[in-house]
């Protein structure tokens, strides 16, 4: 088991280094990540885990990416996604364009529902979706928009508790245990490496969504990344946090509406 | 004399995890806990992603103490009930404070019961109670051996009382279950906590 005092070295290293920086990341999930990979590479002690980080690069692209959790699916809580549906996307298709950003938005899932929601509505010809995630590997699988055919069953699901009327399988291609989406849905979607951490704003949006990816970081940090994404909303902008995270904590929050008992909030 | 004397820690949290046929006897702890308890108490049990608040409505309109379904970084109270949200690990940030993470499933769960536990080993050590309770899988046996190897207390339901008798078997083979108890029993000793 890596001690808490290690878990720090690691992450003292990664910043003088590499210029990583997680110090506002959430110990208790961290320190799981740290000792997971540790057992799963096999290292025989911690000094040659720490090691290893220090001098081989490739290694430190493997360490980036395990750590950070990638967990995600389409449609995932149906109820959200139905609200999206109903109540945000009306509010926003008056716009002669429509800008979203997913912030944290790991292979895609989360993406390409969004991009059936516009298409349903028949928006996504104005829209622009920017995708973005700190580790390079999960935005190249997204943008290939290409997922594993045994979780359609569970998706279509999904879809259709989130108000959806078409045939689910009409979206997607199947090809022996994988789908690809259809290719108009990724000529709407920019993909790019945005670290929440330390980059700025880069654009305005009518719709920021940033799931399940605050509850990874401390208070300090959750604040500089509502500030971020506040910079980056105009008035009557929404944003979208996963089902359990809040904005309570942040500066910012006065500013907000929060729309009903999801966790969406409005700009005001 | 020194080495005579036991040393009882306080406790500070009491976990109860549980799977299939766990909810009823957790109806019934909550709803006969002592309204001045001094513990958190934390529920973890393993359900459908679907019945999404029910079960904390379910345990309010039963329970005295105040119930809250936990959100990223809440605060923990004393004399308070917090049951870990469906699809997501529940972890302890540090001692107060919970932390979530929707990484991968541990024993095919999320929330794992060994997850919550290994993390309350670590946070609240020896001030910790953790209860086992009826389940068909393994889930909470390796998570009891990390609170007892940081000297917290380990019950598990007597195999006898659950509906499902398959998870408190594997930790009483496996883990070292302190006490083996029947539903009473268990009220009785969180009330004198
Ligand atoms: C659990 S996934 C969430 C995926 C999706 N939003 C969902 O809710 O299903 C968390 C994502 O946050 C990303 N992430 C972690 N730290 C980040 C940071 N500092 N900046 C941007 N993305 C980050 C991870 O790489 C990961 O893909």
């Amino acid at each position: 088991m890596i001690q808490d005092e290690e878990v720090e070295l690691l992450i003292n290293d990664l910043f003088e280094l590499y210029g990583y920086d997680f110090t506002g990341y959430s110990r208790a999930s961290l320190k799981r990540r740290v000792n997971r990979l540790f057992i799963l590479d096999s290292f025989p002690s911690f000094a040659e885990f720490r090691y290893r980080l220090t001098v081989d690069s490739s290694y430190l692209k493997r360490f980036v990416e395990e750590i950070t959790v990638n967990v995600t699916e389409m449609f995932r809580d149906p109820l959200f996604y139905k609200t999206l549906r109903e109540d945000v996307i009306p509010n926003i298709a008056t716009k002669p364009f429509i800008r979203i950003w997913h912030a944290g938005c790991s292979t895609g899932e989360e993406v390409f529902s969004m991009a059936i929601l516009l298409q349903e509505a028949n928006l996504l010809n104005k829209a622009l979706i920017y995708a973005t995630d700190i580790n390079p590997n999960v935005l190249e699988k997204a943008r290939k928009g290409i997922f594993p055919l045994s979780q359609m069953k569970q998706y279509s699901e999904n879809y259709i508790l989130s108000g959806g009327k078409q045939d689910f399988s009409s979206y997607y291609t199947a090809n022996y245990d994988r789908v690809k989406f259809d290719e108009s849905f990724a000529t709407r979607m920019i993909f790019s490496t945005h670290n929440l951490v330390c980059d700025s704003s880069f654009n305005e949006f009518d719709l920021i969504l940033c799931r399940n990816v605050l509850i990874y970081f401390d208070i300090p940090l959750q604040n500089r990344v509502f500030e971020l994404f506040d910079a980056s909303l105009d008035t009557l902008s929404y944003l979208a946090l996963g089902s359990k995270e809040t904005m309570k904590f942040s500066g910012v929050t006065s500013n907000y509406k929060q729309f009903g008992k999801e966790k969406i909030w409005r700009k005001m | 004399m020194e080495e005579n004397v036991i040393i009882h820690p306080t406790c500070e949290l009491v976990i109860i995890g549980g799977s299939s046929g766990s909810l009823d006897i957790v109806l019934k702890i909550i709803s006969n806990i002592r309204k001045d308890i001094s513990a958190a108490i934390v529920v973890v049990v393993h359900r459908k992603t679907t019945s999404d608040s029910t079960l904390s409505e379910l345990l309010s309109v039963r329970s005295s103490l105040p119930v809250k379904e936990v959100e990223d970084k809440d605060t923990i109270l004393r004399g308070t009930v917090y049951l870990a949200p469906p699809d997501y690990h529940l972890l302890f940030e540090k001692k107060h404070i919970f932390a979530l993470d929707y990484s991968e499933k541990v024993n095919y769960s999320r929330p794992s019961i060994d997850v919550t536990f290994d993390s309350a080993a670590e946070a609240y050590g020896s001030n910790t109670v953790a209860i086992l309770l009826s389940g068909a899988n393994a889930d909470g046996t390796n998570g009891l051996k990390a609170i007892h190897q940081a000297s917290g207390v380990t019950i598990a339901q007597s195999p006898g009382t659950a509906s499902f008798p398959y998870m408190p078997e594997q930790a009483i083979l496996n883990a070292p279950v302190d006490y083996q108890m029947s539903v009473e029993e268990m009220i009785e000793y969180i009330n004198g906590k």
